[in-house]
Order: structure tokens, then C-alpha cells, then sequence
């Protein structure tokens, strides 16, 4: 099977290769025949690149160690849902799963567009290809997933205990799915500028791409901060982390997109910043994969420093050179068409926006890459902590915030004082009342910026809420439907619209929610003994009774603890830290080397709509040292007194194995039976589940957005009016009414 | 076996991508790009009218305001209209439905 | 005010806030930074009582528990050379031989002290 799965990649290339050659010389001579054998070219490859991904997760499904990538991430006690998703936890895997997703929505594009912007697909299917060439000959002569041994082990490593959860094992295809749709807008800007037609067409056929991008790309951020918060023993949802950020950067830029194509849909403006920032979104996102693979920067991810940087960073270095040289070739047609009438008008806030996101994406570029630019500069790498990035973050996400309340608010083109008065009044209202009240009743004054934040938040909010009802409102004026009616109605025939207002409101309460975790929370690093309490954040933390559970797999100590507010009970919560075995350390004895390796916590949490208590335990092993030393030498003089023969027989083995199992068995139940004080970091911070409410509301407009409407709305309206020959009517009849958006 | 396997997934490859060369298929009249960009043009232009509608409707535009460009507006409309029916004869997709008049 | 003038205002003023971010960017990480030695780095310019920021890998079979302490040497990423280390705090969970990490590091005698805290991974 493995070497179908090698046959299967070469013929990708060769496939994917072909493809590009025939595509641009369909484009270029003008014949039918070569662009759709191009088109089929990638269907090939989607195809190719499917079985290729089914015979490895088949190999992982029947645990065959023959295959390298098998034996290095997954075993036989891997639950079945982790097999599957141990394929992409892996270098070889990543990259099949990348080049399989690509193929896929590149299919999808072509499929869809087989009989639309004629000259700007086969340049599109060309640069599509050539992405999957690259991914392809990474597997085909770097990586290859398919890789086997003559003598497969027993036994596989298995995964990393820190993956082994759902949110985890969903967080890479969301995030490949995200940077491998940004391709599809790349590629068709490319043919645009290449072909010269820069119109809205690009644009037109490839906005949905963009925003299942953004959509997919900002779910798979945010399962990350989840997974920081609720496994990882920090506490926290963000760290700044490199790879966190190189996430972020295509993110943040793609967000900037979707609003701009709006004028450029409109107004016909910002041709050439549409077509940087998308060329930009790509760009970042491929230097986002090679992050987190190249070692580059010393991160959490790091899937290690390996020989696939070079090759990347030639990659990215191509796009970056193509970009330029594409737009400053295309310059004269790329002038905008209009110009910005007025500061106060919609145009202007998705402008300024823009420049905000852009912005951030210059902060964070500059503070993830600086240990790599110092170096470049002075010779020496420096790194800046994450404290370097709120006094830049923090402002411009309060700008950010306002104008998502703003925009809604406001008109195309231009306004006047009488629409700022009618509009801003309730949501402005709402927002200083807001503020006022969190003055005089609450201790935010503490925190003016995320006093701001709330305020701003509730400003948002009270503009998107106003917005609903009143356009809820006028379309009961004339279709007399009952109010729940009316607003679905409402929403459905203007998804674009409103599936966006809906997400500025899931960003408010997301950013509420940033705020008030990271400005007041209480957090206390404590020593307990057994009956001893701690007070956190207005609550009452008891150790009640130690804990203890072993497996083959790991050794757990942990405690059970009482939460209690005021005297009153709040809830039972089990913190346990692991200990995992060393891997063959020869100078860790039997028992030793199961107290020596990786360790990870699970956390004892107690989440809430308006607080969480987070607890986790470190227990200190010192007490157990002296009996663990001397069941090192127990066992050292055991295994001694063996011969080389009778050390070799399976009932010796597993005798020892068991009395192994029984020593550390019973010191676990000595760590139960006679406790010692342990120390506990015990967080309560407020509103952290805002942060994933908020996350959800964006995610449910962004799809409410993306929703194609079905083809029968489509046309009808076309047919109604075409027609009807409109004679001087003050108002020529245009058949808009019924058309969904 | 799987050589077989191999060669079965080479024949099919190969015969997949040459179809469209060995039929030879004839190639597009150019009018039909005008038509695309005309029709992308038109979409826009609606969405542009209904924004314009959803504005006043909801107070962002006053009524003198709204009346100004939802005039400029339709008679930007009917110009792309226009210019469909002099480029490809059907300014709609349901041309059957066209003709009926609905 | 003719829009020509209008368009070079919003221009300059875009551009100078562009100026003044990216100053303020430069200069808080130039300020700000810390030098990240590399193991054999650190041997040769360390002082005692003062602290650096160690950037290396952990040495595969060097990591103990002792007490309250985390036990461990730093490989140089180039050079086959490694530092001790003794370290109090939070250990992030991905930690484990063979990563990279980071830990800000005061010379005592022959082997240098962990600040609390300070490893990143």
C-alpha cells in the first residue's frame, strides 16, 4: 500500500505539473481544449491526492508500524478518533493534509467557475497547481508520509499526551483549511492582474473563498486559545506565542479584506489595495506554515528545525517578488475609479478599519520576527517578551471596536448631521450609560482601557441591536409579517448585511470579554495541606483529600477540591498533574524514569457566565525520593542478579513489569494515605466564557454571510423586470424588491 | 496486485485529462465575456439599490437623499440593462420567463 | 479646500502616523529586548549576579525533578555544548528533552539559576 501511496504522490506532481504547462498555454493560445485539460488536471489531483490521504489514514486506522508515521505518533491504545487525527500530527501527514484540502476547494473554484471569467481561470488554475506542486514534491522528495521500515516495531511511540484532545485534533484542518482557501482569491488576483482584468469579476467569483477563509481560519485561532486555556498549565488563552501570531497575521489581514471589497464592489476604489491585501493574506499565511515548521523560532509548535525551511522561505520569496512586480505592472488599471467624498461616510470608516488591521499586522509582524531582524541588524538575536504587544494592541483594538459599531451606523457616500443625530443618539446613550454605571458600581475605574472596552463593547451592541429592529421594523411597515417573521426575513434576503452586524456584535462580546479576563483576574500561587483553604477572587478554595490514579500510561497526583462563595457551596472541582515515563534515560532508574518525563496538568475548571475558577496542582515529589531511591536499587540489584538468559524469558519480563506496576502502585497510595502540603495556582478571572460565546456569534454571522442563496431567488428577479420597457417614470422600475443578497 | 492497481490508476489519469483534447471542443464566442462583466455588473448595481433602500429604510439616508441616489442609481441600472440587450440579445438569465413578460 | 488638498492632508497625516507607530515599534524593541545567548555564549560572557535570557534545547536524559527544583542542561544549538540549569516555577507543559526553550538565567558558581517563572517553551 505504501508504495501505491509513493505512486500516487509522483503522479500528483507529474499531474499538477502538466496541469500548469497546459493551462498557460490554453490561456496564451487561446484553445478551449488545453484550459479544460488543465481543469481536469485538477480534479486528477484532488482525486489522487484523496486515495493517497485514505491509504494513510487506513495505515493509522489498522495501527501497520511498517509505516514510519505510524509508528512515530500513533500505537495501539490510541483511541480510534486520535489515529485519524494523529495523520496530521505529524510533518509528512500536515503537508498531504495541506496539498488535499488545497486540491479540493481549488476543484470546487473551477467547478464553479467552468463557465465564468474565461481568462482569468487558467492563470488561476496555474498558480493553483503550482502551490500544489510544491506541497507535492515536499512529500515526493522531503517528507514523505509513505516512508516504511523492513522491521516495524512492536509498538508505537504514540501521540503526544498534550494532543490528545478534540479541540486539538480539529485546530490544524480548521487553520489548513483557512490558509488553503486564502489561496483560491490569490490565485485569481494573480490571473487578474496578469490578464489585465481588474475589474469586480475576481472578485465576485472568489469573495465567498475568502470569507469561508476568515471564517474557518479565525475558528481554528480560537479552538487554539481553548486548548491553551482549559489543557495547558499557564492559565491563559494567548500567549503571543510565534506561531499563535503567525496565525493571527493572515487572519487579521483577510478580516481587512472582506471589508474593502465592498468598496470596491461599490465605488470602484481601492483596486490596488485589494489586490495587495489578499496577495499580502496568502503571503502570510504560507510564511504561517513555514513557522511552525522550520525551528525558525524557538515556539511552542515547533514541528522542529527541518530541511523543509529552505524551500519555504524560496516559496515565500517568490510570492512576495511575483506581488510586487504584478501590481506595479498593473498600476494605470488599477487607478481607482472614485474618489473618497467625505471622513464621514462608510467608505471612510472601512478605510480607516483597514488601516487599523493592517496596522496591527505590521505590530506583530515586527515584535514575532525581531529576534530575527536584530540578528540581521546587530548580530545578536533579542527577543521581547509578550508585554511588548498590549500597548500597541490594546488601543488600536479599541479603535477597532468603535468602528464596528460605527460603520453600521452610517451611510454610503455621505452624511449629515441630521442622520448622526438620528442614529448615534441610542447606541452612544447606551454606551455612556454603560460607562457610568460601571463607575459608580464596580471597581473598573481600575482599569480605564478595559472601562473603555465594556463601553465601547455596549456602544456596538446597542448600534447593532438598533439596526436589527429597525430594519425589522421597515420591512413590517410593508409586509405586515409578524415580528419573529419579519427579522428572519429580515436576515435572510440581506445575509451579507447583517451576517456581518451579527459578527461586529460576536466581536463586542468576545473583546468584552479579553478584557475583563486579563484586567481582573485574581490569581494566588499557594501551598495547602490537606483541610486547608485558600481564598481567591472572592472564593473559598479547600484542598479536601488527595487523589492519585495510575495507568501503564501515566502516574496522576492531584486533589480534590471544595469551591464555596460566602460560606455557600459552588461546586467540587479534581485538579490532577501526570508524570509520564521517561524515554529510555539510562541514568533514571525503573522507578525514577516514571516520575522524570513530560508532565502535563489537567485542570480543575469551574467556568460560569460571569467568572471561572481555574485550579491546577504541582505536586512535589520529594517526600516520595527516598522511597523511590530505594526502589531504584531494588530493582537495579534485582535485574543484576538475573542472567543474561533468564533476563530474556517472557515470564521473567513480565513478572518484573508487575512488581514494577505494584512498587509504583504503591507509592501512589502512599502519596494518598499520607499527604503532604502541595502547591496549587488557583486563577478566578471574570467573563472568559465571553470570549468563546462571542467566537460562536461571530462564526454564526460569518455563515449567515457566507450562505449561498438558492438559485431560484437568483433568477427570478432578473426575469420580472427586463421586460417591462421603463418609459420617463420618475423611478424606472428596477426588479430589486424580491432579489436576495 | 498492486501494480495492477497502479496501471489501472495511470489509464484512467491519463484518459481523464487528454478527454477535452481528444474531442477537440469548439472554442467560445467572445461576445460571452462582455455578457459576464455586464452581469456582474448588473448584480452590484441591485445590491447597490437595495443597500440604498435598507439605508433609507432604516434612517441612515434622509428622504431627499435617498430620492437623489436612488434615482442616479436605477438609471445606472437601466444604462447596464441597456447595454446586455445590445451585447447578447437576453439581459436576463431566464430567458424564457423574460419573454413571457412575468 | 479643493479636493486635491483635501486627498494630500488624509495623505500626510496617514503617513505620519504610520511614521510615528513604526518609531514607537523600533524603539520599545531595541529597548525593550533581551539578548538571547546560546549556550556556549552564555559560558563565555556570563557574570555572575547578573541575568540572561538562555535560548537552546533541553538535553535529552539531563532533566531531573529534585525537590521543589527543575533539573536540566540547554544544549547550544550549534556547538556540542550544554549549560546546567536549576529552575523554580511553572513548567509549561509542552516541556520535555529535546525542545526548545527559553529561560532567563543568573550565573551561581558553575551553574545558573532560573529566575521564577521565566521558562518559556
Amino acid at each position: 500500500m505504501a508504495a501505491l501511496g509513493r505512486v500516487l504522490l509522483i503522479l500528483g506532481l507529474v499531474v499538477a505539473l502538466y496541469g500548469i504547462g497546459a493551462s498557460l498555454h490554453g490561456a496564451r493560445s487561446g484553445q478551449l481544449e488545453w484550459v479544460q485539460s488543465g481543469r481536469r488536471a485538477v480534479y486528477t489531483l484532488a482525486a489522487l491526492m484523496t486515495l493517497a490521504f485514505a491509504i494513510l489514514e487506513d495505515a493509522f486506522l489498522r495501527s501497520d508500524f511498517s509505516f514510519n508515521v505510524v509508528s512515530s505518533a500513533s500505537s495501539t491504545t490510541t483511541p480510534t478518533f486520535y489515529k485519524l487525527a494523529a495523520a496530521w500530527s505529524t510533518q509528512q501527514g500536515s503537508l498531504l493534509l495541506w496539498v488535499f484540502l488545497l486540491s479540493l476547494w481549488s476543484s470546487l473554484i473551477l467547478f464553479l467557475t467552468r463557465n465564468r471569467v474565461r481568462e482569468i481561470a487558467p492563470y488561476a488554475t496555474a498558480v493553483l497547481l503550482g502551490f500544489g506542486a510544491f506541497f507535492v514534491s515536499l512529500t515526493v522528495f522531503f517528507a514523505s508520509p509513505f516512508g516504511t521500515t523492513a522491521n516495524p516495531p512492536l509498538q508505537g511511540a504514540g501521540l503526544d499526551p498534550l494532543l490528545l484532545h478534540a479541540s486539538m485534533m480539529i485546530h490544524p484542518p480548521m487553520l489548513y483549511s483557512g490558509y488553503t482557501l486564502l489561496t483560491i482569491p490569490f490565485a485569481f488576483a494573480v490571473g487578474a492582474l496578469v490578464t489585465g482584468r481588474l475589474g469586480n469579476e475576481w472578485i465576485a467569483v472568489t469573495r465567498r473563498f475568502a470569507l469561508a477563509a476568515w471564517l474557518v481560519l479565525g475558528i481554528g485561532i480560537l479552538l487554539g486559545a481553548r486548548w491553551s486555556y482549559t489543557e495547558l498549565g499557564w492559565g491563559g488563552y494567548w500567549a503571543w506565542d510565534p506561531v499563535e501570531n503567525a496565525a493571527l497575521m493572515p487572519w487579521l489581514c483577510v478580516t481587512a479584506f472582506i471589508h474593502s471589497i465592498m468598496i470596491q464592489e461599490k465605488r470602484g476604489m481601492l483596486k490596488i489595495w485589494n489586490v495587495s491585501l489578499i496577495l499580502g493574506s496568502s503571503t502570510l499565511a504560507i510564511l504561517g506554515t513555514f513557522l511552525v515548521r522550520s525551528g525558525v523560532l524557538d515556539s511552542i509548535h515547533a514541528f522542529g528545525a527541518s530541511t523543509l525551511g529552505i524551500p519555504f522561505v524560496i516559496l515565500i520569496g517568490a510570492m512576495v517578488a511575483v506581488s510586487i512586480a504584478l501590481v506595479t505592472a498593473r498600476r494605470e488599471v488599477l487607478r481607482s475609479e472614485a474618489r473618497l467624498d467625505s471622513l464621514l461616510s462608510r467608505e471612510a470608516v472601512f478605510l480607516f478599519q483597514n488601516l487599523v488591521l493592517v496596522a496591527m499586522v505590521a505590530v506583530v509582524f515586527w515584535i514575532t520576527f525581531f529576534p530575527l531582524i536584530s540578528e540581521a541588524i546587530t548580530g545578536t538575536k533579542v527577543s521581547v517578551g509578550p508585554p511588548a504587544f498590549r500597548p500597541f494592541i490594546v488601543p488600536l483594538a479599541l479603535v477597532l471596536v468603535a468602528l464596528s459599531g460605527i460603520g453600521p451606523l452610517i451611510a454610503w457616500r455621505r452624511v449629515t448631521a441630521a442622520n448622526l443625530r438620528r442614529n448615534f443618539t441610542i447606541p452612544v446613550a447606551v454606551g455612556a450609560a454603560t460607562c457610568v454605571v460601571l463607575l459608580l458600581a464596580s471597581n473598573a475605574a481600575a482599569r480605564p482601557f478595559a472601562l473603555i472596552m465594556f463601553s465601547l463593547g455596549a456602544f456596538v451592541l446597542a448600534s447593532v441591536a438598533q439596526e436589527l429592529w429597525r430594519g425589522t421594523a421597515a420591512r413590517r411597515a410593508s409586509t405586515r409579517d409578524p415580528v419573529p417573521v419579519a427579522f428572519v426575513r429580515l436576515i435572510g434576503r440581506n445575509r451579507r448585511r447583517y451576517g456581518g452586524y451579527i459578527a461586529h456584535a460576536g466581536l463586542a462580546v468576545l473583546l468584552i470579554g479579553v478584557a475583563a479576563s486579563s484586567s481582573f483576574a485574581h490569581s494566588r500561587d499557594v501551598i495547602l495541606s490537606p483541610g486547608q483553604s485558600a481564598g481567591v477572587g472572592g472564593y473559598q478554595v479547600q484542598y479536601v483529600r488527595p487523589v492519585e490514579h495510575v495507568t501503564n500510561a501515566k502516574v496522576s497526583f492531584g486533589a480534590v477540591l471544595d469551591l464555596s462563595k460566602g460560606g455557600k457551596h459552588v461546586s467540587t472541582l479534581t485538579t490532577t498533574r501526570g508524570f509520564y515515563p521517561a524515554p529510555n534515560d539510562p541514568g533514571l532508574g525503573p522507578i525514577s524514569d516514571a516520575f522524570n518525563g513530560q508532565a502535563d496538568s489537567n485542570v480543575g475548571l469551574r467556568a460560569g457566565l460571569t467568572r471561572d475558577i481555574w485550579t491546577v496542582v504541582n505536586p512535589d515529589l520529594t517526600p516520595l525520593q527516598s522511597e523511590i531511591t530505594a526502589g531504584d536499587r531494588a530493582f537495579l540489584k534485582l535485574m543484576t542478579s538475573l542472567t543474561p538468559a533468564q533476563a530474556r524469558q517472557p515470564a521473567v519480563i513480565d513478572w518484573i513489569r508487575y512488581y514494577r506496576a505494584q512498587a509504583i502502585a504503591g507509592l501512589a497510595a502512599r502519596y494518598v494515605s499520607h499527604p503532604w502540603p502541595i502547591e496549587f495556582l488557583l486563577i478566578v478571572s471574570p467573563m472568559v466564557t465571553w470570549i468563546w460565546l462571542g467566537a460562536l456569534i461571530i462564526a454564526f454571522g460569518g455563515l449567515i454571510a457566507l450562505w449561498p442563496i438558492p438559485l431560484r431567488a437568483r433568477r427570478r428577479a432578473p426575469a420580472r423586470g427586463s421586460a417591462r420597457q421603463p418609459a420617463a417614470a420618475p423611478s424606472p422600475p428596477v426588479p430589486v424588491r424580491e432579489t436576495v443578497y | 496486485m498492486e501494480l495492477l492497481v497502479i496501471l489501472a490508476v495511470l489509464a484512467a489519469v491519463t484518459l481523464f485529462v487528454s478527454g477535452p483534447l481528444r474531442r477537440a471542443a469548439p472554442s467560445e464566442p467572445e461576445g460571452d465575456r462582455r455578457i459576464a462583466e455586464l452581469e456582474a455588473a448588473r448584480e452590484a448595481k441591485y445590491l447597490e439599490i437595495r443597500d440604498a433602500e435598507l439605508d433609507h429604510s432604516t434612517g441612515k439616508l434622509s428622504d431627499e437623499d435617498y430620492r437623489v441616489v436612488d434615482r442616479a442609481l436605477r438609471s445606472e441600472a437601466i444604462e447596464i440593462l441597456h447595454e446586455l440587450d445590445r451585447a447578447g440579445g437576453q439581459a436576463s438569465n431566464g430567458a424564457g420567463a423574460a419573454v413571457d413578460g412575468r | 479646500m479643493d479636493p486635491s488638498r483635501k486627498r494630500a492632508i488624509r495623505l500626510t497625516v496617514a503617513l505620519t502616523a504610520a511614521l510615528l507607530l513604526a518609531s514607537a515599534l523600533v524603539w520599545t524593541s531595541f529597548a525593550a529586548g533581551q539578548k538571547e545567548l546560546t549556550a556556549s555564549q552564555l559560558l563565555s560572557q556570563a557574570k555572575p549576579g547578573q541575568s540572561y535570557v538562555l535560548a537552546g534545547t533541553v538535553l535529552a536524559g539531563s532533566v531531573r525533578h529534585v525537590g521543589t527544583a527543575l533539573i536540566f542542561r540547554v544544549r547550544d544549538p550549534a556547538l556540542e555544548v550544554s549549560v546546567p540549569v536549576i529552575y523554580r516555577g511553572i513548567v509549561p507543559d509542552p516541556f520535555a528533552a529535546g525542545r526548545g526553550v527559553l529561560v532567563t538565567v543568573r550565573k551561581q558558581g558553575t551553574s545558573f539559576v532560573g529566575e521564577q517563572n521565566s521558562l518559556t517553551t
